[in-house]
């Protein structure tokens, strides 16, 4: 094994268009290290932050964990290598029923940010995505036409989006003839 | 002719139109049915059926008749819009519908003079009935002449280059309608702070205030009012103005459809056509207002007679006179307002012929001081004019027919709230025999009318009830503002059906303007037999397609109900439909076409595989890459080589997308003992197994190879098109029938790049890679699975084979798997490896007898048929799909079972799906003994090969079969499918 045949990392997004307005911007969120948790809730403590309410993201650092099921946690942490907090977290939980998978090349995250990005949304997610009825700090696996998508409301007008690789330019695509089509709203 | 009916003083600015190739001056704010007006022209379309000529009938979304196309260019032409509708910009062009070679000379207008061969029910009698001139000769001859004679509009055969939008939108009110209801609920919903959305398919709020010159509202004109009423609605930040906006269907739970006209009106280039909203609304208000009704008499359908309202709609809102002399012919009073706003303007009101034997009111009082010619009791005989109106025949009572000159016909038959979207809604309508209306009964929805559409006319109370809903609908308490309206006398009148004739009357009466269906129609349609107005409105098409009997509802039941001898209720009333008025199929489509109509998923070396020629193929969603042709090749060479060269010394292939389940918890293996036939309780760590999953039924459903990663973890792989499929399997019995095992399900197949070397060299070309692990054939046999490190990144790599050679299949991250793979390759070109995409992978797993499901399986299909019966683990207590393994049927004798199929000819490559039966020519009605399911040709073998489906095929190994084709049946011999390497040696090395 020779040094040369370290492989390199190549995302989803390399060379595809990301739409931006004056009122709207999609940009990647940082790599990161994320796992599904399942059959433990409380096991988020493990993690760092609170073990999320029903709908609801919590976090303690840049470390976020996202209620997903009643069962079911996405943790995510942005910037660590996931089998240095796999290691750790497995430690911390030996003994407790549970399932942590590494989901970090899974899905993408993308941040959506500006006075349309929740409009943009509406073109595929059917959510009620007024401030009343989807707060900051809320969180849900949702669609976004026939994409699957996790939706968290990190500000009034910032939104973290997970969506699976693959799904990512259909989502990207469908998100810029959205703003376009919000000419003038 | 320079708007000749233009009210001196407009002030507007002139705006150049073409309409039939014909320029035309109209001013900003028209629309096209005003502006044709201010021309003087009425004539705009021809008829559905009878091409009988036709012109402007009203004034707004109801409009029968105005159907016209608008040309905006390549893809851009849109037929049947309403010019009632239409803005008019400079350089519109505009054509007429449905004539030929002209609108004044129309070819296609003998269809009026042979109008009785095309009565009620022509289309049934026709199409479906006997073979009237001989056999074949109206499905040859006579019905493409008609079908391109009747309809409306063509459609254009280019792609729509225009942007159409789709949002889903949520509000607390969501107001249908901005007359003066509509404005006052969204004043009164807008106070509460909650969020309000007030949507008009006009380019102005104000409906009916639009055209009011008589009425004042707190002492102001209504115009004003409207303007100050506009300004606070707009200066509110929770109340939402949607101009343009079409509420068009009410949906279950308070969802409402609305379409936006964004672009149509405007000259210039805008980057969105239309925006389809789907609104869930917690509360909604109807303020849709009523439609004018026509009436129906002879000749009611020539240019230049129109809805009364409509004239005084064009008169005061448009400055437009419809006429210099008119005639009016009403039931109701409201005709007698424009009556007297037409005179006021100049018009010559040659005569009112009021149906009623005694008119009276104010209205009515009004018309005789102004000194209007009345004539009560009327009767009508018809109309004369060819291209417009020009008399029209009136008696008094049972008196002579005197014929009136006059260039336009007013009509009213009074006011038909219009109850679509309540009705839409689910609501049920209540006849009120009083005032012969349908209204709005009880809510099933969150929702209430207001206004004209709940039958109230007055405006002091429409705005008072438009009140009340608004608040209603926020939840507050009623605000306490009195609208003090004045000028608004009080009306009353109407009528239902056919106007009494009189003396001398000839000729057709319509009900229905848009599909041509006469009152005579719907007469014939009762005597034909037809009772139910559902059977009468399919008979007739009264009240059907795009019009939806706005204008023509009520005049048809009521001319049925007559017929019949009943009650209009007890004749009951036709669904209205969504839309309430066509919508684009552009704004159904939104965005969702071309490259984003369905989600184009592609593995993480596609780019590679892209810029190494690959051809692709879809799989469901998945692009995958199906072969690498080199220059000249075709794809029966490129597979043939890389066949070839992967048996040789080694191919890479792209196995990403195959499904990819981590099945991880301390019950994982007792799960997956009843998900799958195979034993997996024992299988150690660090070992792979093949694993078939069946239905209840028994039946093949899935299969993959499954690896243990440690005692709580499993590595599923399902394949690629199933992998969705399984994983919901997976979850529902989880859920529903084993909910005490402590096991946890995660789709991992886009975690994972997937890159298989398959081949004898196949170890030398990934040995240089890994690091962690040996992958020698003895530290590593065939079916197990390592974890370590590829090209430095945590990997799992398996060794499996699908092609019948030596072979790993390395998972990375997939981020590194385009890195990884272009080390493997480069390892591989030192070998004279090949990059082979799915067509040779189906090749080389044919060859070696592996099924594929979906192709050797069809959902009738046991392990035992495919010779799997040895991937049951016999010691099982259970799994699912056991139990229906021992039914009589899934062991009875005469099962199709997989074989191999070997050509007498081994250049013929079988055709797969063709049927096998026992001689080359059977008697008809013979069943087939089975069916091909895969045929290649095999590099390998240097022949053709097939594996089949055959009954009792087992049996028949060396038997001589048939597949009979168009050119004739093909000897076939049947043998073991496995036709390659059967022992099995080139993997154990």
């Amino acid at each position: 094994m020779s040094d040369r045949m370290l492989a390199s990392r190549r995302g989803v997004l390399d060379g595809l268009f990301l739409p931006k307005g004056e009122e709207f911007s999609l940009t990647p969120a940082p790599d990161a290290a994320r796992f599904t948790l399942r059959g433990s809730p409380q096991a988020a403590r493990a993690f760092g932050p609170a073990p999320p309410q029903v709908l609801r993201a919590t976090s303690k650092g840049e470390r976020l964990a996202l209620w997903l099921g009643p069962d079911e946690i996405l943790l995510i942490a942005p910037g660590e290598d996931a089998g240095a907090v796999q290691t750790e977290l497995e430690h911390k939980l030996a003994g407790e029923p549970h399932a942590l998978v590494d989901v970090s090349h899974r899905q993408i995250g993308l941040v959506l940010e500006g006075r349309l990005a929740a409009r943009c949304l509406s073109a595929g997610c059917p959510l009620d995505l007024r401030l009343s009825a989807f707060p900051v700090g809320m969180a849900t696996r949702t669609i976004f036409l026939k994409a699957e998508i996790v939706l968290f409301r990190q500000e009034d007008q910032r939104f973290h989006v997970e969506v699976w690789r693959s799904f990512a330019p259909y989502l990207i695509g469908h998100l810029g003839e959205a703003l376009i089509g919000a000419t003038g709203l | 002719m320079s708007e000749a009916f233009r009210l001196p003083g407009a002030d507007g600015c002139p705006i150049r139109f073409v309409f039939d190739g014909m320029p035309y001056q109209g001013r900003e704010g028209d629309t096209l049915a005003s502006a044709l007006l201010a021309n003087g022209v009425h004539l705009v379309g021809r008829s559905y059926k009878y091409h009988r000529p036709r012109g402007i009938l009203t004034a707004g979304a109801e409009e029968p008749n105005a159907l016209v196309a608008m040309m905006r260019g390549p893809g851009r032409m849109t037929p049947n819009l309403r010019a009632t509708q239409i803005e008019i910009f400079d350089g519109l062009e505009v054509r007429s519908q449905n004539a030929w070679p002209s609108l004044a000379l129309d070819a296609g207008a003998i269809n009026d003079i042979a109008g009785k061969f095309f009565s009620a029910g022509f289309y049934y009698k026709t199409f479906m009935g006997p073979k009237v001139a001989g056999s074949g000769l109206w499905t040859r001859v006579f019905e493409p002449i008609v079908r391109q004679a009747a309809g409306l509009g063509a459609r254009t055969s280019e792609p729509d280059p225009d942007r159409y939008a789709q949002f889903h939108e949520h509000c607390d009110v969501l107001i249908c309608g901005g007359g003066p209801a509509g404005i006052a609920a969204a004043l009164a919903a807008g106070a509460s702070g909650k969020d309000v959305v007030l949507c008009d398919e006009q380019a102005a709020f104000g409906g009916g205030l639009l055209h009011e010159t008589r009425a004042t509202i707190d002492g102001k004109p209504t115009r004003q009012w409207l303007a100050e009423a506009l300004a606070a609605l707009r200066a509110m930040p929770n109340v939402r103005l949607m101009p343009r906006t079409q509420a068009f269907g009410y949906y279950a739970q308070n969802f409402i459809a609305l379409s936006e006209r964004v672009a149509d009106h405007l000259a210039t280039d805008h980057p969105v056509r239309e925006r389809l909203w789907q609104v869930r609304a917690k509360e909604v208000v109807i303020a849709t207002g009523a439609i004018e009704r026509p009436l129906v008499f002879s000749g009611n359908d020539r240019p230049g007679v129109m809805l009364a309202e409509a004239a005084r709609i064009y008169l005061n809102r448009y400055g437009v006179k419809v006429g210099t002399r008119v005639v009016l012919v009403t039931a109701h009073d409201s005709a007698y307002r424009a009556a007297l706003d037409l005179k006021a303007a100049g018009v010559t009101i040659a005569a009112i012929a009021d149906l009623r034997s005694d008119p009276a009111g104010e209205l009515v009082e009004a018309a005789r001081a102004a000194g209007l010619p009345l004539i009560a009791d009327a009767r009508v005989a018809g109309t004369k004019g060819r291209l417009r109106v020009s008399k029209v025949g009136i008696a008094a009572g049972v008196g002579a027919t005197r014929w009136i000159g006059c260039d336009c016909l007013l009509m009213s038959g009074g006011w038909t709230p219009s109850v679509h979207l309540y009705s839409q809604s689910r609501g049920k309508v209540v006849w009120h025999e009083d005032r012969q209306m349908f209204l709005p009964g009880a809510s099933v929805q969150a929702e209430r009318s207001a206004g004209a559409c709940k039958g109230t006319f007055a405006l002091a109370t429409v705005l008072a009830e438009g009140q009340q809903a608004g608040a209603a609908a926020a939840g507050t308490s009623s605000p306490s503002i009195t609208y003090v309206v004045a000028g608004d006398p009080p009306q009353s009148g109407g009528h239902l059906g056919r106007v009494k004739a009189a003396d001398g009357a000839s000729g057709k009466a319509f009900v229905d303007f848009q599909n041509d269906v006469k009152a005579d129609d719907i007469d014939l349609a009762v005597q034909e037999g037809m009772r139910s107005i559902e059977h009468v409105k399919r008979y007739t098409t009264t009240g059907m397609a795009t019009d939806q009997g706005k204008t023509s509802n009520l005049n048809a039941l009521a001319i049925a109900a007559e017929k019949l001898g009943k009650s209009v209720p007890e004749v009951g009333l036709t669904t209205f439909r969504q839309p309430y008025t066509p919508v684009s199929f552009g704004a159904f489509a939104g965005a969702n076409r071309g490259e984003l109509f369905d989600p184009l998923r592609r593995t993480p070396t596609h780019a590679w595989a892209e810029e190494s020629g690959a051809v692709f193929e879809d799989f469901g969603l998945w692009k995958r890459a199906r072969y690498f042709p080199r220059a000249g090749e075709d794809m029966h060479a490129a597979v043939h080589r890389e066949c070839t060269q992967a048996r040789k010394s080694a191919g890479v292939f792209d196995a990403s997308t195959l499904g990819k389940i981590e099945v991880v918890g301390p019950d994982s293996a007792a799960f997956l003992e009843m998900l799958y036939t195979n034993p997996w309780a024992k299988l150690e760590p660090g070992r792979c197994r093949y694993g078939l999953m069946l239905n209840e039924a028994g039946f093949v459903m899935d299969d993959g190879v499954i690896a243990r990663l440690a005692a709580d973890r499993f590595h599923v792989t399902t394949t690629t098109g199933g992998a969705p499929r399984v994983l919901h399997h997976m979850e529902d019995y989880l859920q529903t029938e084993f909910p005490d095992l402590r096991v946890w399900l995660t789709s991992t197949t886009e975690q994972w790049a997937v890159i298989a070397v398959q081949g004898p060299k196949a170890r030398e070309i990934v040995a240089p890679l890994v690091e962690g692990f040996d992958i020698a054939h003895e530290a590593m046999p065939h079916m197990s699975i390592r974890e370590g490190r590829v090209c430095g990144i945590p990997a799992r790599v398996m060794r499996v084979s699908f092609t019948g050679e030596l072979g790993y299949e390395i998972n990375v991250p997939a981020d590194f798997g385009r890195s990884v793979w272009e080390a493997v390759w480069a390892e591989g070109r030192k070998h004279d490896a090949v990059a082979y995409g799915t067509e040779a992978m189906h090749v080389m797993r044919a060859e070696k007898g592996h099924i594929i499901v979906g192709q050797e399986t069809d959902g009738t299909v046991t392990p035992d048929d495919l010779c799997l019966g040895w991937a049951i683990g016999k010691a099982k207590k259970d799994f699912i799909g056991k139990r229906s393994l021992v039914r009589p049927d899934m062991v009875a004798p005469g099962r199709k079972q997989l074989v191999g199929l070997l050509t007498v000819n081994p250049e013929t490559v079988l055709e797969e799906g063709a049927q096998i039966t026992a001689t080359a020519t059977p008697k008809v009605g013979e069943a087939a003994q089975g069916h091909v399911t895969s045929a290649y040709d095999s590099p390998a073998l240097g022949r053709s090969i097939a594996l089949a489906l055959v009954a009792d095929g087992r049996k028949r190994k060396g038997q001589t079969l048939h597949v009979p084709m168009p050119g004739g049946a093909i000897a076939v011999t049947v043998v073991d499918p496995v036709f390659f390497d059967p022992k099995g040696d080139r993997l154990n090395v």
